[in-house]
């Protein structure tokens, strides 16, 4: 199990690194240059002189960058343009943005597994047919779409949630975004557990509860559900890091100040380590998600060992 | 869809037992595809979603023949409709610049087949070329493209187009699609490694290579047929994916630009007057909805009939 991990740990560090690079150089590449941007109306040759060799701004790429990472593995995510600490911004913004999809994430963790046993244990009747058009219908409806409808709905309309802003704090104002933000993986993992819930009500061993006489409440519970939660959970850990990246939309609906927003305008500042920074740690999540995923098989299926 | 499509009663949803028995010979191999299409048209909703679907390619080639107007002509837009609702003659109403949204929604119909097809054409040829040369190479080649491809799993699909849009500069549906398939190629390349991997110890293939048939052969001939039925799935799949990707990027302003039409960006334009006046936002939503809709129904019926082990 030690070995697994640390094997799992040391394979993500090259994809970690891989992946800043890429940002890195897709920052580079970004036309335009940060310091005339930044300077505006009044051009200072000299200061600007200054400037670039402070942010090493005329190094070849692959120097900055290593600038850049070497500050990074002390700790340092470096300054904007402007002077601020980067680490300061990832403290302002990243708590918005991760608290938005742990609400998504329970939203969907819970809702869907429900909808997807109830759907599996009703199979072909009624409210397997209300889950699945459900399901149809979140897939398909794009979340800005759905966002908007709702926000307007119970936000102007039923004054049942906060329009937007996050004055209200958690868990008031993130329920609605979280719920919107969630809504297409819900539908997924509804269909996931169903469908691995109907298999492993058939199994062999779920007969076998049944036969010896256990409550079926029991039966469905332990023997049928755990079993069938391997799927689901895979998916529940890699959809971490879909939620986190797909909340720069519900983040713009419901105009909540986390890192989407930021991140759309260091994009069109130029400010290269701020987008590294927050996409590297967007990355850190998924990749150490996925992570946990790998070992919570083990918990959930004795039968895999790891060696 | 005139001929008789109901020939004998079909159990309700029931499991449609059938074993791929992947075994070479080409005689199964078209029988799994005959197999497919049968149970196919058999399904309401595979009719549903392609009657759907023929109805938005029609919008798509030829909007003319569903609106008089073209939005790119001059004196199209009126201002002083701006934001009126719905009346006869313009049954969507206008958007903020006083131009017709039922011609505007038509015209994007285009825009977002074109981003659909594209881009799932492009994964899928890339994600199945470079999966099937790294399941069949193995090694440490299979090692790096592998890592290669985590990179680009890793990088969320909006926060990817975000930067290479804003680096490639120009934004229309080609650039799009291109950055949607650099984005998306690793979960094909994904699925078509572990089925080259799966089936290329078959006893066949090693039949194959006694025999003395040619990589290229064995590759194209013996595998790749058997490869094909969950590429297939997951690219029909993908379709609708990336219709909603598109409109995604154009919302957040880095997909289409205008004055090309798109859904999203129509979407993006009516959002700041939707309180006040929601047809503006409502008919391109409902637009692209459906269109989503239909592609993943057609996804669906699509992977119930061709791939019983995903269901």
């Amino acid at each position: 199990m030690g070995r697994f991990v640390v094997r799992r740990v040391l394979q993500a560090i090259p994809v970690l690194i891989g992946v800043t690079f890429l940002i890195y150089c897709l920052v580079f590449l970004l036309p335009g240059d940060p310091i005339r941007a930044l300077m505006g109306e009044k051009q200072d040759p000299h200061l600007a002189l200054v400037l670039r060799a402070r942010y090493h701004l005329d190094d070849p790429l692959v120097v900055q960058y290593w600038h850049y990472i070497s500050g990074v593995f002390q700790g340092d995510l470096g300054t904007t343009y402007t002077g601020r600490s980067i680490s300061d911004i990832v403290a302002q913004r990243f708590p918005v943005t991760l608290k938005l999809a742990l609400t998504a994430f329970a939203f969907e963790a819970v809702i869907g597994i429900l909808a997807g046993i109830l759907s599996a244990l009703k199979r072909g009747k009624f409210a397997d047919n209300v889950v699945f058009v459900a399901t149809l219908f979140l897939i398909s409806i794009p979340v800005f779409v759905l966002g908007n409808v709702l926000q307007l709905e119970l936000g102007v309309k039923w004054k049942l949630t906060p329009v937007a802003g996050i004055e209200d704090g958690w868990p008031t104002s993130y329920v609605l975004p979280g719920l919107v933000l969630a809504a297409m993986s819900m539908a997924y993992i509804a269909r996931l557990t169903r469908t691995s819930m109907i298999e492993s009500v058939r199994s062999d061993y779920v007969r076998t509860a049944i036969a010896k006489g256990l409550p079926r409440r029991r039966v469905i519970g332990i023997h049928a559900l755990r079993n069938s939660l391997i799927p689901v959970v895979t998916f529940l850990g890699m959809d971490l890091g879909s939620l986190m990246g797909g909340a720069i939309i519900t983040e713009r609906v419901f105009n909540l100040p986390g890192i989407g927003g930021q991140l759309a305008q260091s994009v069109s500042l130029r400010e290269g380590p701020v987008v590294v920074g927050l996409v590297t740690l967007l990355i850190l999540i998924y990749l150490v998600a996925n992570l946990v995923v790998d070992v919570l098989y083990a918990v959930l299926d004795p039968r895999i060992r790891y060696e | 869809m005139s001929e008789q499509i109901i020939e004998r009663p079909v159990p309700a949803d029931g499991p449609t037992a059938k074993a791929p028995e992947p075994d070479g010979k080409p005689e199964r191999v078209a029988s799994l595809w005959r197999d497919g299409w049968r149970d196919l048209r058999k399904r309401p909703m595979f009719l549903i979603s392609g009657f759907v679907i023929l109805c938005l390619l029609v919008l798509a080639i030829a909007p003319g023949l569903f609106t008089a107007r073209s939005p790119f002509s001059d004196g199209f837009c009126d201002l002083q409709h701006s934001m009126d609702g719905p009346t006869s003659g313009h049954l969507f109403g206008y958007d903020v610049q006083g131009c017709d949204i039922y011609t505007r929604t038509v015209w994007g119909t285009r825009n977002s087949i074109i981003v659909g097809v594209v881009s799932t054409i492009l994964t899928t040829a890339l994600g199945g070329v470079i999966g099937m040369l790294a399941g069949l190479w193995g090694g440490w080649a299979d090692s790096v493209i592998s890592r290669v491809s985590e990179i680009f799993y890793a990088l969320p699909i909006l926060i990817g187009g975000l930067l290479i849009m804003s680096m490639v500069g120009s934004s229309n549906v080609w650039t799009v699609s291109f950055v949607l398939s650099i984005l998306g190629w690793p979960q094909v390349y994904r699925i078509m490694r572990g089925e080259v991997i799966g089936n290329k110890y078959n006893d066949y293939v090693a039949a194959a290579r006694a025999l003395g048939a040619s990589p290229m052969r064995i590759a194209f001939r013996h595998i790749l047929p058997n490869t094909l039925a969950p590429i297939v799935v997951v690219s029909t799949m993908n379709l609708g994916v990336y219709i909603a990707a598109e409109a995604s990027l154009s919302y957040l302003g880095i997909g289409v630009q205008s004055p090309a039409i798109s859904w999203g960006l129509m979407i993006s334009d009516a959002q700041d007057r939707w309180l006040t006046s929601p047809h503006a936002l409502l008919f391109p939503a409902g637009a692209l909805s459906l269109t989503v809709l239909a592609f993943i129904m057609l996804g669906d019926v699509v992977r119930d009939a061709f791939d019983p082990k995903l269901r």
